[in-house]
């Protein structure tokens, strides 16, 4: 496995990860996607066999040990995993995000020099607080604030969804940076799941992304003010977690929608073969939705690209420009769409076949999968932003 | 000297601006305390409230600000946003 992240390797070095990443979707991941579904339960095999093959270290720089992946061929490797379990996949997707989120901006500190080495050494899984019980979803405003003493901080949350936070090693959070700060003067704190405790709010009894396991907690925690993130969190939101989540996000939920074609694919092959000479009418229906697979694909890579070359330029002000953030929601909003569309022109295709839980040709997993989309981060919400937005910039 | 291209904006340009900030900026502090030279982020201005502040100040001004000016410096503060009129309203 080693030869597969080995140092000085190129791009074929990341084509045979990729298979690699196929071969783990389809031996582990996939095997166990209806029962981690069915039973709402954390994808255990699934993350486990991710952080053998030393995937959760893969977007951090090679100086740190880990495979110093970029943007693009992470969201490529969610895209892979997507195709397996939407559940995996999102969590392997979150969890890139909290590593960009230190990566980008946090290499400064001694701390967190020494946290992506043990991340890498240890596998580390990172989960996020964001959301807070009474802001109503907006993730610039807290109304919770670390409290820093003598070296140590205390912070207490109450987050409607930590995803798979009772499963991860490390949840970074939200909250406003002194008691006296204002709800917009955030920062974001590095918290150790072995030194806080977490009551329950609420449970994830929900349609789709069951294995994602995303229950609300009251999250009591301490540690070291080390911890907290140099950076203010109104600038990892804007160069990091607003792009960064939607390109791996998209990517995956594309993953979601090839697998759907791939069914229908396999549906209409077994239908000509009944008829060899004559092309089946549903061949047509797959000609439609193979050409919007195509669209949503390139939707996501085009934005994961430009937004590498971001990154490349090294000049934070580039984010400030309204363009690429109208950009990254207008991707988010389309990719959300298109997963639901593709998804549903599958099922047309495979008809009864698609429609049962208990035949190979099942599309309803992806199909309850993929409505969860437009309502992570509300597509309403978005598109309100980019209304706002576009009242100021002048150019498409 | 910290005056862009030797534009120098009026005082009484400060104050009308002032007027637009507080009705429009949704800041957390009351901004007849701002200096010129305060920094309106640390004061609670947010990205969406600039769309807001630059309607208001295209329409008091009768000026159009261009995308390569909307940028976090623009705004940063009483004076830069008085500088940015200036330039435009030449």
């Amino acid at each position: 496995m080693s030869s597969l992240h080995a140092p000085g390797v190129g791009l074929p070095a990341f084509e045979r990860l990729l298979q690699r990443a196929h071969i783990l979707g389809r031996e582990v991941l996939g095997a166990c996607a209806a029962e981690v579904d069915r039973d709402a339960r954390f994808p255990r095999a699934s993350i486990e066999a991710l952080r053998q093959a030393r995937l959760l270290s893969a977007y951090v720089p090679r100086e740190f040990g880990g495979m110093g992946l970029n943007v693009l061929e992470v969201a490529r490797l969610c895209e892979a995993l997507g195709q397996y379990c939407g559940s995996s996949a999102m969590i392997y997707a979150m969890h890139q995000i909290q590593v960009a989120c230190v990566v980008h901006h946090a290499q400064g500190s001694a701390f967190f020099r020494d946290y992506l080495r043990r991340l890498v050494e240890e596998q580390r899984l990172m989960a996020s607080a964001t959301t807070e019980v009474g802001v109503g979803g907006d993730l610039r405003t807290s109304l919770c604030a670390v409290e820093v003493n003598g070296g140590e901080f205390r912070l207490v949350k109450k987050a409607p969804v930590i995803s798979y936070g009772e499963t991860a090693d490390d949840i970074l959070v939200t909250c406003r940076k002194s008691p006296d700060a204002p709800a917009g003067e955030q920062v974001q704190v590095l918290v150790r799941r072995e030194d806080c405790t977490m009551e329950p709010l609420s449970g994830w009894d929900t349609l789709g992304f069951r294995g994602t396991c995303s229950s609300g907690f009251t999250l009591t925690a301490w540690g070291k003010a080390e911890q907290i993130l140099p950076a203010p969190f109104a600038d990892i939101l804007a160069q990091t977690m607003h792009p960064y989540s939607h390109a791996v996000w998209s990517a995956l939920w594309c993953g979601i929608a090839t697998d759907a074609v791939n069914r229908a694919r396999a549906f209409v092959r077994a239908e000509a073969r009944k008829s060899p000479g004559e092309t089946p009418p549903a061949a047509l229906r797959l000609a439609e939705v193979d050409g919007v697979l195509q669209e949503m694909r390139h939707s996501w890579a085009g934005h994961a690209r430009e937004y590498h070359e971001l990154l490349a330029e090294s000049r934070p002000e580039a984010f400030d420009n309204f363009g690429f953030a109208v950009r990254t929601n207008n991707l988010k909003v389309s990719s959300s769409r298109m997963v639901v569309d593709v998804v549903g022109r599958a099922l047309l295709i495979c008809g009864i076949a698609g429609y049962r839980n208990d035949s190979k040709f099942s599309l309803c997993r992806h199909l309850r999968d993929a409505y969860g989309a437009a309502l992570m981060v509300n597509n309403d919400r978005i598109l309100k932003l980019n209304a706002t937005m576009l009242l100021a910039h002048k150019e498409g | 000297m910290s005056i862009a291209q030797g534009v120098q904006p009026e005082g009484r340009d400060i104050a009308a601006i002032r007027d637009l900030l507080a009705q429009y900026g949704h800041l957390q502090v009351d901004v007849r305390t701002l200096s010129p030279n305060g920094d309106l982020y640390l004061a609670g201005l947010t990205s969406l409230a600039t769309v807001n502040i630059m309607l208001a100040l295209e329409s008091h001004f009768e000026i159009e600000f261009p995308n390569s000016m909307l940028s976090r410096r623009t705004f940063a503060t009483l004076r830069s946003i008085a500088e940015a009129v200036a330039e435009l309203a030449r």
